[in-house]
């Protein structure tokens, strides 16, 4: 050992989003995060390969279960987190199914917010089921809600830090707690706050999980998700032995007493990734690091122009419910002063006048937000859900999921914000103009 | 609540990973998938001299196991805990008496009583800390796996 020891210094954010997890490389120096391209790696000799798969000695193994480049991107999140270590998967929606697979059992139930992204919704409706398990959905406005449903085989409460689409900003500190009294672990999906905007883990929760694709990549180019854990629960509290007990599927390793606060982690990637694959790729685990490295100086901007387009949306005679938490009238504001000091994102939904033909005409008429289906881009994105992602639905059933006729999503990039007013003032005179030539045909 | 903090010191910590050669380890398990085996097969593989220490064991890793620290027939540097918090006033009166450097007391392995006899002799104390975790994030290859090291450098990382 031959480095100079280190202090414990409690370095910004920002220096972290450019250094954590990684050293410049030992073989060649090289200052960037080396892409390791490689399924494999060849072991020393014998007795450390079998060191390795008995996990008593940390090596790499097979590309499935680790990669020094995706592993630099799980510590980098850990780190921005505040917690113990992170897993990455090739999407947040394969991050999710990780997380919970490795502490759920058939005939286990979760407590879930009904306020989640649509992809979330389903995977909790469908692949649950297909699991034996039962779900109940709240409202995640009312802790008192989650309080209420607990059941014997209640395993995680779970939801959003700001929910898709609607905007509800979650009392993290108040669920975590009401979680903490039943010994179960709280689930936050911090993909539309990110580490810059807010830490759940400082609030209380458990898990983190994020799609990586969005701002944490922030560039539209990969997908990606990850499973951060604060490595604080007590997995030994005798509700979850399939974390704490003798593991059939690692010749009777008891995860949690052997790794303790890794336990988790170690589990998750050991058998949860190694079973149900679902890795990153090392090259999309670099594009998300050069996303990391701006994270910060991103977010600042997203939330700036957001919070103008948002102003602009308010006073418009076209525009109504518009769902920006970070709007000074929203019922979410002193939630947002508490968990998002620094802005509440940049993700929001507003109704169009004229209703599922407004929003149309609106995505028709507008030529510099991007038409698709995404968020968390540095540009801006825009969609409507009655005539894409939820077309089929009557404009009854629209309502019922929460979504109104015209209703109509934006992701407010970083462009200059004069310039994406101007678009969609574009987009409503459009709006007006075929309003108005349907009153003069009819 | 123990104020666990003083004796989690990453600096002390470190100190303590360059000065050590030789590591007792009292409960030391003769079970491959108990955790003092795991830490012990870890250590021994890094290149420092494991003594177990456990009266139900005649050799553990390929060494002999001594009933008691005061057993031990070399110097020790470290003496490694992994028994119940209540035993470790009782240990840290041993690791006084054979003059030990430093008392490392595993997740959960704490006991102010102990860790203040072991300071009151002149030890070195760590607390509720893995020995394995604290080596791999200084010196092994924790960040392979994604854990979180804590560590921020740009100072070129030697070969692992």
């Amino acid at each position: 050992m031959t480095d100079k020891p280190e202090e414990a210094r409690a370095f910004g954010f920002e220096t972290r989003q450019l250094h954590a997890g990684q050293r410049p490389d030992p073989n060649t120096g090289a200052r960037a995060v080396p892409v390791f391209q490689t399924t494999s790696y060849v072991f020393e000799d014998p007795e450390s390969a079998a060191a390795y798969f008995n996990l008593q000695e940390y090596g790499n193994t097979y590309s499935r279960i680790m990669n020094p480049t995706v592993a630099v991107f799980e510590e980098r999140v850990a780190n921005l987190e505040g917690g113990s270590g992170a897993v990455a998967f090739s999407s947040g929606i394969a991050a999710q199914a990780g997380a919970l697979f490795t502490l759920l059992e058939p005939g286990d139930h979760v407590v879930s917010s009904s306020a989640l992204y649509g992809g979330t919704v389903n995977q909790f409706k469908h692949l649950f089921r297909k699991m034996n398990v039962e779900l109940t959905w709240i409202d995640p406005d009312d802790p008192d809600a989650w309080r209420g449903v607990v059941r014997p085989n209640t395993k995680a409460f779970f939801a959003e830090t700001i929910g898709n689409p609607a905007g509800n900003v979650l009392d993290i500190e108040a669920v975590a707690a009401i979680a903490h009294e039943h010994e179960l672990p709280l689930i936050v999906d911090n993909t539309f706050a990110t580490p810059y905007l807010c830490r759940p883990i400082e609030w209380g929760a458990d898990i983190v999980i994020h799609s990586a694709t969005k701002f944490i990549g922030g560039h539209g180019t990969s997908i990606g998700g990850v499973v951060v854990e604060a490595g604080t629960f007590n997995w030994s509290n005798g509700r979850f032995p399939v974390v704490a007990d003798p593991s059939p599927a690692y010749h009777g390793l008891q995860f949690h007493e052997t790794f303790g606060e890794y336990g988790y982690l170690m589990k998750l990637r050991a058998e949860t990734l190694r079973d149900l694959g679902g890795t990153l790729a090392p090259l999309n685990a670099f594009l998300f690091l050069q996303g990391l490295e701006t994270l910060s100086l991103r977010m600042d901007r997203h939330v700036e122009n957001a919070r103008a387009v948002a102003a602009f949306l308010e006073s418009h005679e076209l525009a109504s419910n518009v769902t920006y938490p970070g709007l000074p009238g929203s019922p979410y504001r002193t939630l947002v002063e508490k968990y998002l000091p620094r802005g509440a994102g940049a993700v929001f939904s507003f109704d169009c006048a004229g209703g599922r033909v407004g929003g149309q005409d609106l995505i028709s008429g507008v030529t510099l937000w991007s038409h698709l289906a995404n968020v968390g881009d540095a540009k801006s994105l825009i969609i409507h859900p009655g005539s894409t992602t939820h077309r089929q639905l009557g404009d009854d059933e629209l309502r019922a999921a929460g979504i109104a006729p015209g209703t109509v999503r934006l992701s407010v990039g970083t462009e200059s914000v004069e310039d994406l007013i101007w678009d969609l003032e574009q987009g409503f005179a459009h709006v007006a103009a075929r309003a108005a030539e349907k009153v003069t045909t009819a | 609540m123990t104020d666990l903090e003083r004796y989690q010191d990453p600096l002390t910590i470190q100190r303590v990973l360059h000065a050590t050669k030789t590591i007792a380890i009292v409960g030391l398990s003769n079970n491959e998938l108990r955790a003092s085996y795991f830490v012990g097969y870890y250590l021994k593989r890094h290149g420092y001299r494991v003594i177990p220490v456990n009266p139900r064991a005649t050799e553990i890793l390929g060494e002999t196991s001594y009933p008691s620290l005061q057993d031990v027939p070399v110097p020790v540097d470290l003496v490694n805990v992994f028994r119940a918090p209540d035993a470790l006033p009782g240990i840290a009166r041993d690791a006084v008496e054979i003059n030990a450097d430093a008392l490392w007391c595993q997740f959960g392995v704490i006991n102010e009583e102990g860790a203040r006899i072991a300071e009151d002799g002149g030890q070195t104390v760590i607390m509720d800390r893995c020995l394995k975790v604290e080596h791999a994030r200084y010196v092994g290859r924790m960040h392979w796996l994604g854990f979180n090291t804590q560590r921020i450098t740009s100072v070129r990382a030697g070969l692992q």
